[in-house]
């Protein structure tokens, strides 16, 4: 089956003429309860897509700003099945495409067959496991042929030419480029390959390259959007909902719209 | 030989294994195998590794038959492999010798590497200022308190030492930090890891560099006696003594072999370190394996009285070796280990680690049950000084209990 749900999303946005901006909330984080009010206020503040992370134990792929909303999730109770319990409640009223961002583990012990029934149920788009490399992707493949919920890839800039072809190749949904080595957060410079790592990336994929990791500011936003088909912003979107600070988010949201770019 | 690919992926044991990592770390991983195939196949690499093992580390160490626990006992013939003797007191520095010299080999500058009590740590940071090597360790904050004079040593040996808070401020979140760090310093930086876990090639290098106990071993067993031996018992945490032991062993059928995990306060009470034995498959750090998990699929804490047994899974090849049935995997308690601890120290002379000490606990039952013609060999991982004030509070508590 085509993944098409993200993809159309994505690629819509892109034919007006705006960057596409994907943002990344951790479920759980200031109570399940507040779930569905974040999720509404994205779709509201014209987010693209919704990132949505699930706590784990041993985030290793997580930077200090999301992992503390992770342990904060977790002390709420929140896990993989409370979670796609409480989207269930509301899933047919919300209108902007769904990416789970999960690690590999709890989606073992969920049982993946009955996480890709209980996910195309729920109308999620993607799916992004970051412990899951290309090379393991078998057993996901596998559950999720059948469904239109995308496997997101992420490329690193330290994946080389061959590898990013591989990737870009078989990639659903879109390309989520790590923009800078490492795990998620704030961060103050961007590397000088990254110009070239976007264009090699573009040339090689036939999906929309939306770069993440790192980016904070509007500036940010506007500045990676030249580079890329849109942006994925987590920590700093994290940051705002836990202070409260949802200006901030409109304003990082605003960064990716058509009119920055003229 | 052993039919280590069932899977045809890379570095698969059976259906365990692989490489669940973030993808910046693959083509790490994949360059980390490709030097590692070549180094191994490089006779000045085997030679300079080998001339470090045993001018600096002190090999081969000796198989020593334990005659009076043998006579206590009244049943097989009890040797001890002596890796207690090695430089710095255990068998850790077997594989940080040849992973220290792999990334000088590769250009790598800086390394990074967790710790839990702290032996795996002060063993690469012993061989950091050696190769003259940037040493950065990770250590969890409850660790770090436990172990103040290892971490002393390591800054001593001109380590960094990292103090983890988060998560339990353990082991397993030592490890996470560790993997954390190499991501955004893969370029310039390798990873020791410290046991026969984590992502292909982790496990298989690992337990290459451990290989020398079983192969010193089999050679050693053969020349005193005529005869390979009918058991060989060593203690499972992540299990690098364990394979390194074993594996030689594997193809030889007639030798038993068992792999005793830390069973905490026992395997009923949830208490306890014990993967196998007490735990599920699934996914930690890397790899697919036995570990501890709740119904979420969320990693639960490990407990052990023994801080290097102190880990919530297994290595995958031991995994393996369970499902195949070749390796039988027991649990010995914290109350057990401290018995043969003592046992050993007032029969033979050797405080054993707390590690090893379960070994020994578990070899004793099983010797009983032997024949006087039957030789058990003990994987003797390491000496217990490091442990001696953990075991002096642990007796104070049991005698006044």
């Amino acid at each position: 089956m085509a993944k098409t749900k993200l993809l159309n999303a994505i690629q819509s946005v892109n034919t007006q003429g705006d960057k596409a901006f994907v943002a990344y909330i951790m479920a759980g984080d200031g109570g399940l309860e507040t779930l569905k009010s974040k999720i509404y206020f994205l779709q509201q503040a014209g987010v693209t897509a919704i990132e949505l992370g699930i706590p784990f134990s041993d985030p290793v792929a997580d930077g200090p700003t999301i992992q503390k909303a992770g342990e904060r999730a977790l002390a709420n109770g929140a896990t993989l099945r409370s979670i796609l319990q409480e989207l269930e409640t509301f899933y047919e009223e919300v209108r902007v495409p769904l990416v789970l961002m999960t690690y590999y583990n709890p989606l073992l012990s969920y049982g993946l067959d009955q996480f890709a029934q209980q996910c195309e149920k729920l109308g999620i788009a993607g799916l992004i496991v970051p412990d899951v490399p290309m090379e393991e992707t078998i057993e996901l493949h596998g559950v999720l042929e059948n469904t239109d919920i995308a496997l997101v890839p992420l490329v690193s800039l330290t994946s080389p030419p061959e590898r990013l072809r591989k990737i870009a190749v078989s990639g659903e949904g879109f390309i989520y480029a790590v923009t800078v080595n490492g795990i998620t957060g704030i961060r103050d410079g961007f590397s000088d390959q990254l110009e070239q790592h976007f264009t090699s990336l573009s040339e090689q994929s036939a999906i929309p390259v939306l770069a993440g990791f790192g980016i904070s500011t509007p500036e940010q936003v506007k500045s990676m959007g030249t580079l890329a088909d849109g942006v994925i912003v987590g920590s700093a979107i994290v940051e705002a909902f836990h202070q409260n600070d949802l200006d901030h988010i409109t304003a990082l949201v605003q960064a990716s719209k058509a009119k920055v770019f003229n | 030989m052993v039919k280590i690919a069932d899977d045809q992926r890379v570095g698969r044991y059976g259906r365990f294994g692989g490489q669940y990592v973030p993808e910046t770390l693959m083509t790490a991983l994949i360059e980390l195998e490709k030097a590692y195939e070549e180094a191994i196949a490089d006779q000045t690499f085997v030679d300079e590794v080998n001339y470090y093992l045993k001018d600096y580390v002190g090999r081969e160490t000796p198989l020593y038959f334990a005659e009076r626990l043998t006579r206590e006992l009244g049943g097989a013939q009890i040797y001890l492999k002596r890796e207690d003797l090695n430089h710095t007191g255990a068998h850790k520095i077997n594989n940080t010798i040849g992973q220290a010299l792999l990334a000088k080999r590769m250009g790598k500058k800086k390394i990074v590497a967790e710790t839990g009590a702290g032996q795996h740590g002060v063993a690469t940071a012993t061989v950091c200022a050696l190769f003259d090597l940037e040493c950065v360790v990770f250590m969890g904050k409850e660790d770090v308190r436990r172990q103040e004079l290892n971490v002393f040593r390591m800054e001593l040996l001109g380590a960094q030492v990292v103090s983890v808070d988060k998560g339990s401020g353990t082991l397993k979140d030592a490890v996470n930090e560790a993997l954390r760090y190499w991501v955004s310093n893969v370029e310039d930086t390798h990873y020791i890891l410290g046991s026969a876990l984590g992502p292909h090639p982790f496990p298989r290098i690992v337990r290459d560099f451990q290989r020398v106990i079983g192969v010193e071993t089999k050679r050693q067993i053969v020349e005193k006696v005529g005869k390979l031996p009918d058991a060989v018992v060593a203690c499972v945490g992540g299990g690098s003594n364990a394979i390194g032991m074993f594996h030689p062993f594997v193809d030889d059928q007639v030798v038993a072999l068992y792999g005793v995990e830390a069973g905490g306060s026992g395997i009923s009470t949830g208490l306890h370190a014990a993967a196998v034995t007490g735990g599920k498959e699934g996914v930690l750090h890397g790899s697919y394996m036995y570990i501890l998990q709740d119904d979420n699929g969320f990693i639960q804490e490990a407990h052990s009285i023994s801080a290097g047994l102190d880990y919530p899974g297994v290595g995958p090849e031991h995994s393996y070796l369970h499902d195949i049935g070749r390796v039988q995997y027991t649990s010995v308690t914290d109350a057990e280990a401290l018995e043969g601890l003592q046992l050993l120290s007032k029969k033979e002379g050797i405080i054993p680690a707390l590690e090893s000490a379960h070994a020994i606990h578990f070899a004793t039952e099983l010797a009983k049950e032997m024949s006087p013609e039957e030789i058990l060999v003990i994987c003797l991982s390491g000496r217990g000084d490091k442990d001696v004030q953990t075991v002096r509070d642990a007796l104070g508590v049991n005698n006044n209990g």
